[in-house]
């Protein structure tokens, strides 16, 4: 089906959110939607898919005008929607969350729904085990869901908004094989993200969002810079490494082992100095969250050692590492990160040391405005964390960090930011490190990880690799070791001495 | 400026439908709304006595909605309020038994009494709190169990240990000596001391949890509690804290009403004034700036409706259907408003 979008407005308060925009999408291609943080990529998304009216402007569909009360509605017309932060998932079995909002209501075949669900998982390759509970699922495995689901529902334009992050590349693969197969269909595809090389594999086209507008479209073969200048108005680059020279060591990790119920990590030994940054690398749920997660004193080892400067934490409390200086920044923003309801002034005042004990209205502003300057959140002082897009709630996380911490564990740091702020927020962190600060992040963007950290440990279903230098190493040998290849010999047979 | 105004319409409009459904419950029972109305404000409003006598209901009220909306800062339900107010009308019994005989000097025996029955509050509030922060028990059960407890509690002491002499009788326990009396106005049953704390109590709580670091961190804690922690504040502590808090406030109600109201240890010593409480809350949106006028009409409504059975033969719990309708139109109508509110934005920018 073929969409248009004619003069779309939306306003929220103040911001002009989408400004006049103007786009026709024919069926049987992926269209991509590319612009930075806060560009408006998500609200005009929602409008197409029922969840925002636009203040403005019309829908049309194969050329007839389309009005959209709900997200109900958009289903009906064949539109379905994954979202950029995942709605909550109950914890409902796969096949009951399958056959979610089916119109037929009561009386619902559910012999019928399992074929469905099976046959087509199986078309796609996704392998979903209808009994199993929605919570117990990786991000990937929710988003195969939800597009499974969604086709079963009739959608013939399927949005996906950012779907790459958070999910390993293995199901990156599928997803976009499936893209793939969906368009060739006939299907229309919609493609939100602001990585120019997903566009450079997957899109027949790309649109261009900037500040609310739409600044231009592009068909293959794609000229990048082109690209980043339209999404940020100028060129861009990631600049060269930096290279900070390190200090005294910072952290201790001492034959430690880590476990939970699914996974084991044993025999990490890692000195961690002033100024070094350690990339985590590896596919997600291999352990890399419990390394970190025990540095910062979130999880109890069961062997092992772990010490920062100097004295031994280990079995201490996530709060005393934060008294000495270890701060911890999560991946899943509004569950973890930051308080839905509270502003970014309230949490500017809980973020900060505290002096006395009522609160210093005038001088928690001047902060908040400084930082939201500083930190270019698109936001007010008084709005609240929920109303930021998805973007500027990280750069948001980041700007509450405390000044002269002595080490930041970080899960995912620039997750859903942009290039442009990507490299502001490493250059933050890289002006910390020259401070002597050490860092220790996980992340699944494998250049991120090669170009900012000094030393790399992979991980593979529990198993830790020794620290590789990342200036000799490459994409393509982390690749294969993010896979498993050439894990077995290397740690394995220290594994058998550490026994 | 016209968001104001349209902040009050709102009100007079709740309380218009609030009114109108009790008018009909009234007709119902084959009354006149109109005279039922007239006979509560006069009841409440008509003299001086009246009023203090609103008044008087109004601490104990006060002082419970004081002490949940600390709870529901951290986002507690804190049904235990009744029992946090019964054990601190027994411990403040206990101290007045025990000195009333000795000739400890009126104002420290009072001052005692008075410290433990905020302790008797906090402590009560303070199990519902370790249920729920250690035990995992939801602190609805614990607080309604606590209640419970609590119930069978005061009942015990007043038939058993604590009888009067000879028999024991719902009437309670034996009343203390005049001269351990809270003062009161001459004339009236209003005591200024009591009306003082509870004023200041809700002085307390709002600057508490509008302007201090101790409030902005409950509400992180209420409404976050793994980012709370992850921000560095020991979210355990500030629940317990909150509880803790909380039940003062109640143990305070309970010892206002044995040392100024009743003198001694009655059954009934809560009066519902913590489930009054809780409508209280909920009516305004957990908003500590309005508590202390809605408490106050609320206190009017129970007041004023004394009259009733015997002027219109209608049970006096007719308050309660004003206060319960009060409360649900209230809801219904926030939800209505937020939905035009919004749609009128969107059409705004047309
Ligand atoms: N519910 C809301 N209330 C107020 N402002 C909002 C709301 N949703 C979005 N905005 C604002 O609208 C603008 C566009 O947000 P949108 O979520 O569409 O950005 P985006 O392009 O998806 O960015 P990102 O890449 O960070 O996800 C931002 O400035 C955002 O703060
Ligand atoms: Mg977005």
């Amino acid at each position: 089906m073929k969409i248009e979008l004619r003069n779309i407005h939306k306003f929220f308060g103040p911001v002009h959110a989408n400004n006049n925009i103007t786009l026709s999408i024919p069926s049987g291609s992926i269209q991509g939607l590319l612009g930075e943080n806060g560009a408006g990529k998500s609200t005009l998304m929602k409008i197409l898919s029922g969840y925002l009216r636009p203040d403005r402007g019309e829908i049309l569909l194969d050329g007839k005008p389309l009005v959209l009360n709900s997200p109900a509605d958009a289903i009906r017309a064949g539109i379905g929607m994954l979202h950029q932060d995942p709605l909550d998932f109950p914890p409902m079995k796969v096949l009951d969350n399958f056959m979610m909002g089916y119109p037929r209501g009561l009386g619902l075949p559910k012999r019928e729904a399992r074929e469905a669900l099976l046959s087509l998982a199986e078309q796609f390759g996704f392998s979903l085990d209808p009994d199993a509970y929605v919570d117990t699922l990786t991000i990937g495995e929710r988003q195969q869901l939800e597009i499974l689901r969604l086709l079963w529902l009739g959608a013939k334009i399927l949005i996906f908004d950012e779907p790459t992050t958070g999910i390993s590349a293995q199901q990156k693969e599928k997803l976009f094989a499936a893209l793939r197969r969906l368009a060739s269909e006939g299907k229309t595809i919609i493609f939100v993200t602001h990585k120019l090389e997903e566009v450079e594999v997957l899109c027949d086209r790309v649109a261009v969002l900037r500040a609310g507008k739409l600044v231009g479209e592009a068909y293959p073969p794609y000229n990048l810079d082109d690209l980043v200048r339209m999404m940020f108005g100028k060129v861009i680059s990631k600049g060269k490494r930096i290279e900070i020279p390190l200090g005294k060591p910072v952290l201790q990790v001492k034959d430690l082992a880590v476990e939970d119920y699914r996974l084991r990590i044993e025999g990490v030994n890692l000195e961690v100095r002033e100024g070094e940054v350690i990339g985590l690398a590896g596919m997600e749920g291999s352990g890399q969250r419990h390394l970190l997660r025990a540095c910062a004193g979130l999880i109890r080892p069961v062997g092992g050692e772990i010490w920062v400067d100097g004295e031994n934490m280990t079995g201490k409390t996530y709060h005393s590492f934060l008294r000495k200086g270890v701060a911890y920044l999560p991946a899943d923003r509004m569950k973890e990160g930051l308080v839905p309801g509270l502003t970014l002034s309230e949490h500017f005042a809980l973020a900060q040391e505290q002096t006395g004990f009522v609160i210093d209205r005038a001088a928690v502003l001047k902060r908040t405005e400084e930082h939201i300057k500083r930190f270019n959140i698109r936001g007010r002082p008084d709005s609240t964390v929920e109303s930021l897009s998805g973007g500027n709630q990280q750069r948001a996380l980041l700007a509450l960090l405390r000044p002269n911490l002595r080490l930041i564990l970080m899960e995912h740091p620039t997750r859903g930011l942009d290039m442009e702020s990507a490299i502001w927020v490493w250059n933050t962190l890289k002006e910390r490190c020259r401070q002597r600060t050490a860092i220790f992040f996980m992340s699944s963007d494998l250049e991120e990880i090669l170009h900012y950290s000094d030393r790399i440990l992979v991980f593979f279903g529990g198993r830790v690799s020794e620290p590789l230098d990342a200036r000799t190493t490459t994409v393509e040998q982390l690749g294969q070791l993010i896979g498993g290849r050439g894990f077995e010999s290397q740690p394995e047979a220290a594994r058998e001495v550490a026994k | 400026m016209s968001k104001q105004l349209e902040r009050w319409g709102f009100v007079l409009l709740a309380t218009l439908v609030a009114l109108i459904f009790t008018s009909f419950v009234l007709v119902l029972a084959g009354a006149s709304p109109v005279a039922a109305y007239w006979y509560i404000l006069k009841g409440s409003l008509g003299s001086w006595t009246k009023i203090s006598d609103v008044m008087v209901a109004w601490v104990p009220l006060l002082l419970a909605t004081a002490g949940l909306l600390v709870t529901f800062a951290a986002g507690q339900w804190n049904i235990g309020v009744e029992g946090q107010i019964v054990l601190g009308a027994i411990f403040t019994t206990w101290v007045m038994r025990s000195l009333q005989h000795t000739n400890t000097p009126a104002a420290i025996v009072l001052i005692l009494a008075f410290i433990a029955g905020a302790f008797g509050g906090a402590i009560w509030s303070a199990f519902a709190g370790i249920l729920k922060v250690y035990g995992g028990v939801n602190e609805i059960f614990g607080g309604l169990g606590l209640d419970f407890v609590a119930v069978a509690l005061i009942l015990w002491l007043i038939f058993g240990p604590w009888k009067r002499p000879g028999i024991g009788s719902m009437s309670g326990t034996e009343p203390f000596p005049h001269r351990l009396w809270l003062p009161t106005i001459h004339g009236t049953r209003l005591s200024l001391w009591a009306l003082a704390i509870g004023l200041v109590s809700i002085g307390v709580v709002y600057f508490l949890l509008t302007g201090t670091y101790f409030g902005l961190k409950l509400k992180a804690v209420g409404r976050n509690p793994k980012a709370a922690y992850l921000m560095g504040i020991p979210t355990t502590k500030y629940l317990m804290g909150a509880f803790i808090i909380s039940g003062i406030f109640a143990g305070l109600a309970g010892a206002v009403q044995v040392t100024a109201v009743y003198h001694r240890l009655i059954p009934a010593i809560s009066s519902g004034y913590g489930w009054l409480g809780l409508m209280v809350s909920m009516l305004i949106n957990f908003q500590a700036a309005w508590a202390a006028p809605v408490t106050f009409f609320f206190a009017a409504l129970n007041i004023g409706s004394i009259q009733l059975p015997i002027m219109l033969k209608l049970d006096s719990s007719l308050s309660g259907v004003l206060q319960g309708a009060l409360v649900l139109s209230f809801l219904l109508l926030e939800g209505a408003r937020r939905r035009w509110v919004k749609r009128r934005e969107e059409a705004k920018n047309e």
